[in-house]
């Protein structure tokens, strides 16, 4: 029974390596229904705010220009808002969202970009950008399931701070965006200074009244909608990181399922090899007494 | 009936209230601020406290708490996009400051230095808190429930 005690072991370990693929994909499953649910909550506001932005941005009632929504040419320094998942086994997730990151950089660089800071939300990407040797600015990391503004506004403030001192040209949030449960794109987009097509045509320019004025009031507005962006984006990352777990680790179970299949296979044949040896054995034992 | 105006609050991880309200009650910049149908087009600020709306039919208001946020009136819509932290300047330089110090020292994450700012926003939060509750409380006895 050459083998068989190896085999069955085997067996035994991918097993259980099959019981934990399956259970992550079940609580993968039920998570990714709550950060949906996240991602759809956190939609009306992102939507009011940026209806006011954008009536905002083209009312004229002042003169006054936020930087936000001033194009800066050339862009030299730019900033850029990673955002990842804090733990792997989610397929090729971040694989695909660091290698298309990668590839904008390169290309900023190509393109005469000297400086680039990077603020890391998630583990994933701040440890490749310090692999990199990226200049990392800010990072949050450990999210935890449930994203809240309240632990964003930092990193965010980071990147609008160098912006307001003019020590960055742009800001753009690189992120995976939730298409459906099968597919999630990688995209980088930019966030600063804001453009006419992110903000969508103003709908009515009402004649507000400003309190205390116009200036502090569309600072605050506009600083809210950045942050709203960046808020959108985690969470629909966050849906992404769930849905790509549970395949993945659907796939992971299949696979095991297969494999141990195979290794039955095997270890029955050698099982049968065996006995008809010791019968053979046997058989030919009579004969001869 | 009543003259109405829709009213919406919503934060950015949720949205919070919206229906129809004969009057708002909002914690201004500079004071209470009470918006009935056809106000002025307005955009402010608001201070944490509470949001008091006179619902058609309810005899007493509905009471939300916000911890800060915008105001956007227009004159059939009354918007408020609530903040879900207590925000101030120093506060998010604070945060700000944190973040980078987490990257500077990108190992063991140790206690925050924004104590103090911290620290001071959770007793602004705190007392607005405090007084929603008061007004709850003073509401339910005017009514004589139990």
């Amino acid at each position: 029974m050459a083998g068989s005690k190896e085999i069955r072991g085997k067996i035994k370990s991918v097993q259980n390596t099959r019981k934990i693929t399956k259970a992550m994909e079940m609580v993968a499953a039920s998570k990714m229904r709550k950060a949906q649910e996240r991602m759809r909550t956190a939609r009306p506001y992102a939507e009011k705010i940026r209806r006011l932005a954008a009536n905002l941005s083209h009312a004229n009632v002042t003169e006054f220009r936020h930087p936000f929504l001033i194009q800066k040419e050339p862009v030299k320094r730019v900033g850029l808002i990673l955002v990842t998942t804090d733990k792997g086994l989610c397929g090729g997730l971040n694989t695909n969202i660091l290698r298309h990151t990668v590839n904008t950089m390169k290309s900023w660089e190509d393109g005469g970009v000297e400086d680039i800071r990077v603020v890391a939300i998630g583990n994933k990407g701040l440890g490749f950008m310090q692999r990199i040797k990226a200049n990392v600015v800010a990072q949050r990391t450990q999210l935890g399931d449930v994203p809240h503004l309240d632990q964003l506004i930092g990193p965010v403030r980071v990147l609008l701070d160098a912006y307001n001192a003019g020590e960055i040209d742009a800001v753009h949030l690189a992120y995976t965006r939730f298409i459906n449960t099968m597919k999630q794109e990688p995209v980088v987009e930019q966030l600063l200074p804001l453009t006419g097509e992110r903000l969508g045509a103003p709908e009515h320019a009402w004649d507000y009244l400003y309190e205390p004025d116009p200036q502090t009031v569309i600072e605050e507005l506009l600083v809210r909608y950045i942050e709203a962006i960046v808020y959108q984006a985690v969470a629909e990352n966050m849906a992404s990181e769930q849905s790509a777990r549970m395949v993945a680790m659907k796939a992971a179970s299949d696979n095991a399922g297969n494999v141990i299949k195979e290794l039955q296979l095997v270890y029955n044949k050698s099982r049968q090899a065996a006995i008809t040896k010791e019968l053979a054995e046997i058989v030919s034992g009579a004969a001869a007494v | 009936m009543a003259m109405t105006v829709h009213v919406d609050i919503v934060s950015a991880e949720e949205q919070v209230f919206s229906g129809l309200a004969e009057l708002v009650v909002l914690p201004g910049e500079s004071g209470e601020l009470g918006v009935l149908p056809g106000h002025a087009p307005l955009l402010t600020r608001i201070r944490p406290g509470a949001v008091r709306i006179k619902v058609p039919d309810h005899d007493e208001p509905e009471i939300i708490f916000v911890a800060g946020g915008l105001l956007e009136v227009q004159p059939g819509l009354v918007t408020v996009l609530a903040d879900t932290a207590i925000r101030g300047r120093d506060l998010d330089e604070a945060r700000a400051m944190e973040a980078k110090r987490r990257a500077e020292e990108a190992l063991a994450s140790q206690k925050a230095q924004i104590d103090y700012a911290r620290a001071q926003a959770e007793l602004i939060e705190a007392v607005a808190q405090l007084q929603t509750i008061e007004q709850i409380k003073r509401m339910k006895n005017r009514v004589g429930g139990p």
